[in-house]
């Protein structure tokens, strides 16, 4: 498996979830996390973007972040797979290494 | 799996301790075992003893001391970044010459070598920050 | 020091310096670790290729100017440094903006080489899968 790549800033605010998309390499991971997770939901200015890298990579949002935010997981973007904590620990498990792009 | 975590950001101002901790609980829930929790710039305030949050909000310091009674967990504050923010344990505040320390039961201060330490023993080494 | 253990670290520096702490104590690490042993390499990306620049000068804001502790870090035996070549076009600089960071290769007669090695997307994102270690501030 590659590198799972965890994001946890706003795509509105910063720039992480972008560099995060040019570095990632098929194959890879990414997870959504606190503020990134905005970027989780559909048809926002982003969400063609996050379509986008779900063509190379695997996407997850963490549900407890959506949750807190008042989002709804119902919202989130086909093919991005929500998880918890302990989904979290699974995927850094399951993947060779992990960047988190803070 | 063996995992080591670094905390880079305070309590409260941001959300990375509460990632860390949530990440740490849920790890050692499934029987990973955290090899340890390494705090490095504003992470170090997650350490001191002289924080009141309100009543009805979690006292992250608390949890983080919990989870270390309960799991056996290592939870080190850098000794250099605490230098520069005013965390001290009893012997830093004898060997700088305060009046005070404010290290928290069950963290301990030590110096940047425990995180590449963690780096080379644990599996997998995650960073939570701002 | 760890019974022979080496692992493949990669600092990623993705922020500018003296706006933030993260640049300055990031370094520490590079410097404390490099005692370690390990295989290290340093990743300036995004804002980070701005800690590089030359003819850094703090007198007027009274901060401690660290830019001359990358110069030491040859001496440290850290001597991969990579630059991504995008992160500096955007921001219109070229390596002679940058330090020119050099290191003495002691498998050829201590010659001393540029640290500095400017690399593409792509050899950026190989860089990244091949660490065991990713470190980031």
């Amino acid at each position: 498996m590659g590198m799972l790549h965890v994001v946890n800033k706003s795509p509105f605010e910063k720039t992480s979830l972008d560099s995060c998309l040019v570095y990632a390499k098929e194959g890879a991971a990414i997870l959504l996390i606190e503020d990134a997770v905005y970027a989780a939901l559909k048809d926002t200015a982003v969400a063609d973007k996050v379509r986008a890298a779900l063509k190379k990579c695997k996407v997850y949002a963490l549900e407890p972040d959506i949750k807190a935010r008042g989002m709804e997981v119902a919202k989130v973007i086909d093919g991005i797979d929500v998880v918890n904590y302990g989904g979290f620990v699974d995927l850094a498990t399951a993947y060779d290494n992990v960047h988190s792009w803070v | 799996m063996k995992f080591g975590i670094l905390v880079n950001e305070g309590p409260y101002q941001h959300q990375a301790s509460d990632s860390a901790y949530q990440f740490t609980k849920a790890a050692l829930e499934k029987g990973h075992e955290v090899f340890r929790v390494f705090f490095y710039h504003d992470g170090v305030n997650n350490g001191t003893r002289l924080a009141t949050p309100p009543q009805d909000d979690r006292n992250i310091t608390v949890r983080w001391a919990e989870l270390s009674d309960k799991y056996n967990l290592d939870l080190v504050i850098c000794i250099a970044a605490a230098q520069r923010r005013g965390i001290v344990d009893e012997e830093e505040m004898k060997r700088q010459g305060k009046d005070a320390s404010n290290l928290a039961p069950g963290f301990r201060i030590s110096g940047l070598g425990q995180l590449i330490e963690a780096g080379i023993q644990s599996d997998r080494l995650i960073v939570f920050g701002d | 020091m760890e019974g022979g253990v080496v692992k493949k670290f990669l600092y990623v520096n993705r922020r500018a310096p003296y706006g933030s702490i993260y640049a300055l104590e990031s370094l520490e690490v590079v410097l404390i670790g490099a005692a370690f042993e390990q295989d290290v390499s340093l990743l300036f990306v995004d804002d980070g290729v701005y800690q590089l620049k030359k003819g850094q000068d703090t007198s007027g804001v009274e901060m401690k100017n660290f830019s001359p502790t990358y110069n030491a870090l040859g001496d440290y035996d850290v001597n991969k440094i990579y630059v991504d070549q995008e992160s500096l076009e955007k921001r219109n600089l070229t390596t002679d903006d940058l330090m020119a960071l050099t290191y003495e290769d002691e498998d050829d007669d201590y010659a001393e080489k540029p640290s500095i090695r400017v690399i593409s997307r792509d050899e950026v994102a190989d860089l990244m899968e091949e660490q065991d270690v990713v470190l980031s501030f």
